[in-house]
């Protein structure tokens, strides 16, 4: 979607009445999402102002995600009022559709808070008292002493692993049914098996126990899932705040005449709705009355406006820029094109489902190597004659050392810290393994429209006008809101502009003013009585007639992105093949490839050629990045390796999309590139370290040198080195800076 | 070393005080606006919560 189309305010916001939920208590409770929102003050400033309203009894506003949540008395005040009030102390506040809010999965991030508390607490108090034990095994503790440690241990550990373990247990369970591996198998049984032995070891009184080691483990593992899920939450919830802003309303005109908001999902064929300019189209339908011109660049692509009139049909999601048009609906909401796409979309989905995260192919290999590994180590010692109790033990030592909890940190200790970093670089990270997909494209598939360009049109021949002619259009353009007239207005040339009296706006034509005597005309060929469009002319144009001069031609194309060719220059630097698909004409297209230095360009493509040039290239073995914007691009972005939008992109897009840049340059697309390829390589390192010390600590684990103490510390160790090694990510960045 | 008997519930409680302290204040939402928790002491009354207030009126 284009910024001209953001500036324009969507005049009918959605009625907040819609969106209002009754508590049980019969209070009516709104949530708002208010982006303005940055600091102390603002929040004051919020709450204040909605606790003076009569019948508000509670407001609370969440920096984090910028959203607030209002109950109140339905019987003393309106839902209006609310969003009237914020709009009185400078806050523009979008209710949240409740809907999106139920499907937000919070409960996850706190469940692992909660086993990480439990998980804190018995690693430190059991460690308090294994410090205890390991300094009386070198001093003079007696048996009797060290038994009494080692139960009130049991004690401890037992229900935190059985309580703070259920995450681990849970996932490993599942895969397990699914006859695969993942991390998690190994984990829930070094755990389990480690708890286990403890508690044999604690009944017959023998020396060690591993107690502190499975508890140290969950605790340290705990954060690492704690950590992803936080990354993760804060950027869908951001991602669900950009999607809450078009709040989904359409005018609905009553057979008695009459005009009330109604919810786009409760739209039928046959209603009647009027979309005021600037709004989005709610539904598929035919227009009654009024002569406009639609934006339909989210559907097709295509940056030049389409212009209809009674009998034209119209898609929802589309824009409408000129004047008020009266739709017939003919498709249920779930029935539109829109909806189409959206199921091309899950057609389309094949990339994503195959990838399997880095951490899980890992255990695909280790877990199998460590179960091997243990059995061998029991094999060994049994061979050799050993008891079966020391044998069990030191197979079990082996588990323990090996288990995988530096791998647990390695890979969410990098997410998130590369997701912090580009959150602050503009780039919202939504899918979990979306940075390790990133990390292996090799090619780059742009759309044009919105993408490379800002779907913004600018005046290419300002020099050729005379500079009087130029500054009657730039007036006469000031008074309108149409995307070609912002552009001739603000064309960025200061000229004294004459004064026009008896200003007016002809609906899908264009505009008519005076100066003295002379009629001036500025609109499309027809009514300003231009000839023709220019020879290899790319975008779209204006004429302007001074009373009976020869009309003049104002050519238009859309900008680029202000730093596109450096962002090009830079994915090619980095050893991309790029790759431009559009669904616009093939003038436009050819234009744009030339002037930003890419070869491989199509136009006119359709979302299933688009589909099936993505999948011509997979099968090649490539593994492309799509980045695009419009609905049309929608399946594409699914279909794709890994998927960028921008912010503005339409919300099928975005949900499609793995990551959202925000803003109007494309360099927050080469610093992701960078980030996910620096935050694969610091993965593979984390691993190597890992490996490292499973080089050291399994041989003594088999040899049976592994006493519970040096699990301790050989754990401990490289879970904190491994960390240290993630946090590097950011000291790239402050390098970078500098 | 009988003080045990003493010493080691004792910290075991203070332990527990602290668990039951987290889990507490969890519940009570107080991780769920980490940003907004950081500036609200910015706040100059000590009145910040807008629900009590109006609950005593």
């Amino acid at each position: 979607m284009s910024d001209v189309a953001a500036k324009v305010p969507e005049t009918p916001r959605a009625d907040p009445g819609l969106f209002v939920r009754t508590t049980p208590e019969g209070r009516a409770r709104l949530d708002l999402v208010v982006a303005g929102m940055h600091c102390a003050g603002c929040l004051r400033k919020v709450e204040r102002g909605l606790a003076e309203l009569p019948g508000v009894e509670y407001a609370r506003a969440n920096l984090s995600t910028k959203r607030v949540a209002v109950r109140w008395d339905p019987a003393l005040l309106r839902a209006g009022a609310i969003t009237a009030k914020l709009a009185d102390i400078g806050f523009d506040a979008v209710p949240f559709d409740p809907k999106l809010l139920g499907s937000m999965d919070d409960g996850e991030g706190r469940a692992l808070l909660r086993a990480l508390g439990v998980a804190g607490f018995a690693a430190a108090n059991v460690m308090l008292v294994s410090v205890s034990v390991w300094s009386g095994l070198v001093t003079d503790m007696d048996d009797t002493t060290r038994a009494f440690f080692h139960w009130i241990s049991a004690l401890i550990a037992l229900p935190a692993v059985a309580y703070a373990g259920q995450p681990f247990f849970r996932s490993a369970l599942r895969a397990l049914r699914a006859k695969s591996m993942n991390m998690d198998v190994p984990i829930a049984l070094a755990v389990i098996l480690a708890t286990a032995m403890s508690l044999v070891q604690t009944i017959v009184n023998a020396h060690h126990v591993y107690f502190d080691a499975s508890v140290t483990l969950l605790f340290f593992l705990l954060i690492g899932r704690y950590l992803d899920v936080q990354a993760r939450a804060k950027a869908c919830s951001a991602a669900q705040n950009l999607l809450g802003l078009r709040a989904v309303a359409a005018t609905l005109i009553a057979p008695d005449g009459s005009q009330r908001s109604i919810a786009v999902d409760n739209l039928e064929p046959g209603m009647r709705v009027i979309v005021a300019t600037g709004a989005r189209i709610p539904a598929d339908g035919e227009v009654l009355s009024g002569i406009s011109d639609v934006d339909t660049s989210l559907v097709t692509g295509e940056s030049v406006p389409e212009a209809v009139k009674p009998g034209s049909a119209v898609f929802a999601g589309t824009l409408n820029l000129g004047a008020p048009l009266i739709l017939c609906v003919t498709k249920r909401d779930d029935d539109s094109l829109l909806a189409e796409i959206v199921r091309l979309m899950e057609s389309a989905e094949q990339g994503r489902a195959r990838y399997v995260r880095i951490a899980d192919r890992a255990a695909r290999i280790y877990s199998p190597a460590v179960h091997i590994m243990a059995f061998g180590t029991l094999g060994l010692w049994f061979a050799l004659g050993a008891h079966w109790e020391t044998a069990l033990t030191h197979a079990i030592a082996v588990l323990i050392v090996t288990c995988p909890c530096a791998l647990g940190l390695a890979v969410p200790v990098v997410q998130v810290v590369a997701t912090g970093r580009l959150t602050r670089q503009g780039v919202l990270v939504k899918a979990a393994d979306g940075l390790e997909r990133l990390a292996q494209a090799d090619t780059v598939v742009f759309d044009k429209t919105g993408t490379l360009t800002l779907g913004r049109p600018r005046l290419m021949n300002a020099e050729e006008i005379p500079a009087a002619d130029l500054a009657l259009a730039m007036a006469l353009a000031g008074k309108s809101r149409h995307p070609l007239s912002v552009a001739l207005a603000g064309c960025g040339r200061t000229l004294p502009l004459p004064v026009l009296d008896d200003i007016h706006e002809e609906p899908g034509m264009g505009l008519q003013a005076k100066l003295g005597d002379e009629t001036i005309r500025l609109g499309n060929a027809g009514f300003a009585g231009g000839s023709g469009r220019g020879p290899e002319h790319a975008g779209s144009e204006l004429w302007l007639r001074r009373g009976t001069k020869p009309a003049l031609c104002f050519r238009f194309e859309d900008t680029p992105r202000p730093d596109a060719k450096e962002a090009i220059a830079a994915l090619k630097a980095r050893g991309f093949a790029i790759e431009l698909l559009s669904g616009d004409r093939e003038p436009a297209v050819r234009k744009l490839a030339d002037e930003l230095g890419i070869s491989e360009w199509r136009a006119a493509a359709r979302p299933d050629a688009k589909i099936a040039r993505l999948e011509e290239l997979a099968a090649r073995g490539r593994k492309v990045a799509m980045i695009g914007d419009g609905l049309n691009d929608a399946p594409a972005l699914r279909a794709a390796h890994v998927s960028i939008s921008p912010s503005d992109a339409a919300d099928v897009s975005q949900t499609a999309a793995d990551f959202i840049f925000q803003g109007a340059r494309l360099s927050p697309v080469v610093e992701a590139v960078d980030v996910a390829r620096q935050a694969r390589r610091l993965v593979f390192e984390n691993f190597g370290l890992a490996l490292a010390y499973n080089a050291v600590a399994v041989p003594l684990a088999v040899a049976g040198f592994v006493t519970p103490l040096v699990a301790a510390v050989a754990m401990s160790s490289s879970s904190i080195t491994v960390t240290l090694n993630s946090l590097r990510l950011n000291l790239g960045k402050a390098k970078g800076n500098r | 070393m009988n003080i045990l008997v003493f010493l080691v519930p004792a910290a075991l409680i203070l332990g527990l005080l602290g668990l039951a302290g987290f889990l507490w204040s969890l519940r009570s939402g107080q991780y769920d606006d980490l940003e907004g928790a950081a500036e609200r002491i910015l706040f100059d009354d000590d009145d910040d919560k807008p629900d009590e207030k109006k609950n005593r009126d």
